[in-house]
């Protein structure tokens, strides 16, 4: 651990800022080109028109200049990153069979542990692979999906190919081009027409090599009246030099289903979160994200859904909470083009000790989608003085029939509401936390138990920094 | 006899540089009901603050001992959690948190003071619905937000809920009666009332002689210009009450300008 640098949150590193010695059965040198992207598809045993699509957005990747909005990229150095470290020759269905180092991993971040206790399937990654995969058997009997995205495409390739890439093509921005190119590892659902998945399906992300990038690719289609909640969570080593997570998302909503999907977000604060999230919801369907962000040096990540048919819903709660050296500009964007649809976004970040965090939202409502609906509510608390929020609210209107309501507030912690709390024998940090903690509960109170308990929890962690 | 639970020593405090307490001793013994009278503007609030360590409030000079332990360093938590209670005149509302929530943080961070463990989720329940049912709250009250849309009885009656969980030694009621009708200031004075014992000394700040009707002090002063002009039993209220305020600081403001 001695070259483990914390940068800000104390017990991060000793909660999940640990590492284990590197023993992956593969690792492909540094660098990015077309050589790498070859091996990567070579390795997986792919079908053509994968390895074609990963080359083609190679191309776009290396075409497209580098955003210069939201958070500052200009330090990732993308040849001195490994895009592929293969942990195990093949995923196992029990935890007996993933190698002892990374099983005490997830056992430390408590996976199996939630996995007998509330879920309903678990997949784990270790870097740029899965791990550990399981679904219960009354689902998979039942048709539900639930694997690896190798696996995915693997087993169930007519299925994948028609959904892979059709909301979030290479060409949407220079990450998803990256991620396209290279992408390894992530989950892929597929909910049947009707069947309700109760209980929460959970996938892991863990990096554990330096200097690596992990880009995952997860695709989701919940079929007719069929509903699931995916819950995602991911943690890393800290280290001195950085990492790069750049994921992308498609997630398919038919006629009448529903899907959440919430993410908790808690890398190290080494790496860059560049994540491309995206929903189609069809005729009565709703889509909700719950977005929590607390990792990460620079997160960019505005989970979208597209509103494509009469009746489709949309919501996203977001939490940011950016501490030291951290950024994090997260927010939502919804697209109607449908009439009589409706979207509603709930941001709450808070930034502490020079931290900064922000809301980043569009809503579009296109030409004919009358009816439409649509409120966003952006709160934002403020600890301190060196600390910053951002609120850049974009909309862009085409149609005259709809209503649309935009609020938002900034405030920062009162000396009275800390007074009082103290007055009730709550030291200082521990009033911040309680504030803070009910600031985020409308979003909080929307989580499962287990989730709500986890999400206070690191809270409190991030609040500690505060201490002394 | 013994020391008495709480000594306010000369006490001189500013607000923004501007001397509001000018050298104000107290000495409060458990079991005691002290009531403080004043005008508008002679500090009482001051006062009530100074004593719970309000940051805005400097202490220039003097002393306030608690217990016998000198707490004017400490912070406010540190007060509370050595037994001081300060039930506020214009609580402050901390939206998202619940009472509940709130109450039982507060039990436990007394608890962990005292070495011992967190209270046991359901004890803490039949402790705070014992309390709440003693001041005619509704037990939907514990889910709410705290003081957030109360309204002036519901704000007073949760700081008396907070007083009676966290059982202090001392406790500061500022101006606990203002902005209560007169039911609910029955309610309010009860749950006071049933607090009172050998084991809690009470400083009630109080504009009014009205609420000394339900409350019945031992003592009573009276607050002018920031110092304790006269002290004395029970019967000095009803003479406030009678006299009013004039009589008392005519001779202080003649003083001042001496």
């Amino acid at each position: 651990m001695a070259e483990a640098v914390d940068i800000s949150r104390e017990t991060y590193t000793e909660k999940y800022g640990f590492h284990d010695t590197e023993q992956h059965v593969f690792k492909i040198r540094k660098g990015l080109d077309h050589s790498i992207v070859d091996e990567i598809s070579r390795m997986k045993g792919e079908p053509e028109w994968m390895r074609d699509t990963r080359h083609k957005a190679l191309d776009i990747f290396l075409a497209k200049p580098m955003p210069t909005w939201g958070g500052d990229v200009g330090a990732i150095n993308f040849q001195d990153i490994y895009y592929y470290v293969k942990p195990t020759d093949e995923e196992a269905k029990t935890w007996e069979d993933v190698p002892a180092d990374m099983k005490r991993t997830f056992d430390r971040l408590g996976i199996p542990e939630a996995e007998q206790k509330f879920l309903s399937g678990v997949g784990a990654q270790y870097d740029s692979e899965v791990v550990y995969h399981k679904i219960k058997e009354d689902l998979e009997k039942k048709g539900v999906l639930f694997l690896s995205a190798d696996h995915g495409l693997k087993e169930h390739e007519h299925l994948f190919k028609e959904y892979f890439g059709k909301l979030i093509p290479s060409a949407d921005n220079k990450f998803a081009a990256l991620n396209t190119a290279v992408w390894s590892g992530g989950s892929f659902i597929y909910v049947p027409k009707g069947v309700k998945v109760d209980v929460p399906l959970q996938a892991y992300f863990r990096i554990n090599t330096k200097d690596m990038g992990q880009f995952e690719r997860t695709l989701i289609i919940v079929d007719e009246g069929a509903y699931v909640h995916y819950v995602e969570g991911c943690t890393a080593p800290t280290y001195s030099s950085d990492s790069l997570h750049s994921a992308v998302v498609e997630i398919y909503v038919k006629e009448g289903g529903r899907c959440r999907y919430t993410t908790i977000q808690n890398w190290s604060n080494n790496v860059y979160n560049l994540v491309t999230k995206r929903a189609a919801a069809y005729k009565n369907a709703t889509m909700e994200w719950v977005d929590g962000n607390l990792g990460s040096k620079l997160t960019m990540k505005y989970p979208s859904v597209y509103l494509m048919e009469e009746g489709a819903k949309a919501e996203v709660l977001s939490i940011a909470f950016a501490g030291k050296g951290q950024h994090l500009d997260a927010g939502a964007k919804a697209v109607h083009l449908a009439p009589n649809t409706t979207s509603s976004v709930v941001s709450k970040s808070i930034s502490q000790h020079g931290g900064r965090a922000g809301y980043r939202g569009l809503i579009k409502v296109a030409k004919g989608a009358v009816g439409c609906k649509s409120t966003v509510r952006c709160d934002a608390l403020i600890l301190d003085e060196e600390s910053r929020s951002d609120t850049y609210p974009y909309m862009e209107i085409e149609e005259d029939d709809v209503s649309v309501g935009h609020e938002a507030t900034v405030s920062k912690i009162g000396e009275e509401q800390l007074f009082y709390l103290m007055s009730r024998g709550l030291s200082e940090p521990e009033a911040s936390a309680m504030i803070v903690s009910g600031f985020i509960e409308p979003i909080v109170k929307e989580l499962p138990m287990e989730y709500a308990v986890e999400m206070n929890r690191l809270i409190q962690l991030q609040m500690e920094g505060s201490v002394g | 006899m013994s020391q008495p639970d709480l000594i306010v020593k000369d006490l001189q405090v500013s607000v923004d540089g501007k001397p509001i307490l000018k050298g104000l001793s107290l000495e409060v013994r458990k079991g005691e009901v002290h009531a403080i009278m004043g005008p508008n503007g002679s500090g009482k609030s001051t006062l009530a603050n100074a004593l719970m360590g309000h940051p805005k409030y400097t202490v220039d000079s003097g002393q306030m001992l608690l217990a016998g332990e000198d707490i004017g360093e400490l912070e406010a938590d540190e007060r509370s959690r050595k037994g001081l209670f300060l039930a506020f005149q214009y609580p402050t509302a901390i939206p998202g948190v619940s009472v509940a929530n709130f109450l039982r943080t507060s039990l436990n961070a007394r608890r962990k003071e005292q070495g011992e463990g967190p209270i046991p989720v359901k004890e803490f329940r039949t402790l705070m619905r014992s309390h709440m049912a003693t001041l005619k709250m509704d037990d939907s009250f514990a889910g709410r937000y705290l003081n957030e849309g109360f309204s002036g009885g519901e704000k007073k009656r949760a700081e008396i809920l907070q007083m009676s969980v966290l059982k202090p030694q001392i406790a500061v009621l500022d101006e606990t009666d203002s902005g209560l009708d007169i039911d609910a200031l029955r309610v309010v004075s009860d749950g006071v009332n049933a607090l009172r014992g050998p084991d809690l000394g009470i400083v009630l700040i109080t504009h009014y002689q009205r609420l000394l009707n339900y409350i019945k002090p031992d003592f009573v002063h009276v607050l002018v210009a920031g110092r304790l002009v006269r002290s004395g039993g029970p019967e000095l209220a009803l003479e406030l009450e009678e006299k009013g305020y004039d009589w008392l600081i005519e001779p202080e403001a003649a003083n001042t300008q001496a």
